[in-house]
């Protein structure tokens, strides 16, 4: 019997969160340990098991993953998430590109001084608006479907309910204006995997607050 | 007869330079369409010519690509530059990333006020020696191949040579603790098409320099 992955993170989303999601829906149970300290972060570095010093690491088959981007690539195609040929993969690749690019800012936007943070918070909210969700609502209105690539799900639409619930959280009506995209929150939510991974009590991590930021910066020294 | 690739961008490296190198290495010849004015950049936004706004863009196969890892990535599968198979195209995958991680500061550094530029190199120059040059180093040390990956060519390799020289321009003896990073660079170098790109003439821009940094600011700031 194969052996869980186990997840090496801080105790929080960071840029662990979307490979929770991933295993989370493709129904996959994993471990996670948590980092707390220095100690703990020096000592992972010292067994070599973190190929360049950093985490995300996640430990599954047999081998030692670095590198989120890689990671999530790799589950993907491991649990057919990631299109049936090269021109549906890029479609995925870029729709989970952007929305990568948007959630990175709201991961980072908590490290900034309170000041910097609203306003950071601001403009995510606007590039969300006007830049990320007019995509994907235009993709759902031309094809008429009800995944984002090849009318099948896949990682384009973990990704994107992942970042739609994130800015939600930072302003709850950032959908009034997009119909289709409220209909694909909904019918991503109900899937089952995903239903259960947004109920209480899942691995699904909360939004980074001040002691999380406080733990991240004492163990990675900024 | 497939219509060759064509490159938005401006006229310089930043991050479309990966892109061109990846192409050039794998024989593929491309047209450029340089970006000089923000009207320009206007144009292909309102023509819906750009997924979110932004370059790189690459039209490939009747595809308008963007984001620069999805690019990569979709060439590299095409040219068969990302392995055998899914644990091969993973440690790919996994050193492309970190390398991309270093080059992003050389990308970034032009852009940096001029008190903080000198004290980036040092920042890079760091991290090269510090966090990623052992890592291949070691790779190269350890299985004795020629490449990175599964004995052959890949997109780890590419990235890698394309950071190293970015560096040594810089920083000229970077790679003086590292005799297996030397004779991958003058390996790398030597194979045919990559050699072909290294010579004047080829599409291979120029480190950037203030006619670049000001293009740049006048096209891309509000």
């Amino acid at each position: 019997m194969a052996t869980k992955p186990k997840l090496y993170y801080f105790r929080g989303r960071g840029r662990m969160e979307s490979i929770r999601w991933l295993l989370a829906a493709a129904g996959v149970e994993f471990e996670e340990e948590f980092i707390e300290t220095a100690e703990q972060y020096e000592k992972l570095q010292k067994d070599g098991r973190l190929l360049f010093g950093q985490v995300p690491m996640v430990e599954i088959d047999g081998m030692v993953l670095t590198q989120t981007r890689a990671i999530l690539s790799y589950l993907a195609a491991k649990y057919d998430l990631y299109g049936k040929d090269l021109k549906e993969t890029v479609r995925i690749n870029m729709y989970a590109d952007g929305t990568l690019d948007l959630m990175l800012m709201i991961a980072l936007a908590a490290f900034k001084p309170p000041a910097e943070k609203e306003e950071s918070l601001a403009l995510i909210v606007q590039k969300a608006q006007t830049r990320y969700f007019p995509v994907f609502e235009k993709i759902l209105k031309d094809h008429g479907q009800d995944f984002l690539v090849g009318n099948k799900f896949s990682w384009a639409d973990i990704q994107l309910l992942e970042a739609i619930l994130m800015v939600e959280e930072l302003n709850a009506s950032v959908l009034s204006d997009f119909r289709l995209l409220q209909a694909f929150k909904t019918r991503i939510s109900n899937i089952p995997t995903i239903k259960k991974f947004l109920q209480p009590g899942s691995q699904r991590q909360p939004p980074p607050d001040s002691h999380y930021v406080e733990v991240v910066r004492s163990i990675l020294h900024f | 007869m497939a219509a060759k690739p064509k490159l938005h961008y401006p006229n310089g490296r930043g991050r479309m330079e990966s892109v061109r190198w990846v192409l050039a290495a794998a024989g593929v010849e491309f047209d450029e369409e340089f970006l000089e004015t923000k009207e320009q950049l206007q144009k292909l936004q309102d023509g819906n010519h750009l997924l979110f706004q932004q370059v790189p863009m690459v039209e490939i196969d009747g595809m308008k690509l963007v984001q620069t890892r999805s690019i990569l990535h979709y060439i590299a599968d095409k040219h068969h530059l990302f392995g055998r198979d899914l644990k091969e195209r993973t440690l790919i995958d996994m050193y492309v990333e970190g390398t991309l991680d270093l080059l992003e500061l050389i990308i970034m550094h032009p852009f940096l006020k001029p008190d903080d530029q000198q004290k980036e190199v040092v920042n890079m120059a760091q991290k090269a020696i510090i966090r990623y040059f052992p890592v291949f180093e070691k790779v190269l040390r350890d299985h004795g191949q020629r490449f990175l990956v599964g004995n052959q060519l890949s997109l780890a390799d590419i990235i890698l040579l394309q950071t190293i020289l970015a560096l040594e321009e810089k920083i000229p003896n970077i790679l003086s603790a590292f005799p297996h990073l030397q004779e991958f660079t003058v390996k790398i170098s030597n194979i045919p098409t990559i050699k072909k790109f290294l010579e004047p003439g080829s599409k291979k821009k120029p480190p950037p320099d203030d006619i670049y940094v000001r293009t740049v600011y006048n096209i891309f700031m509000p």
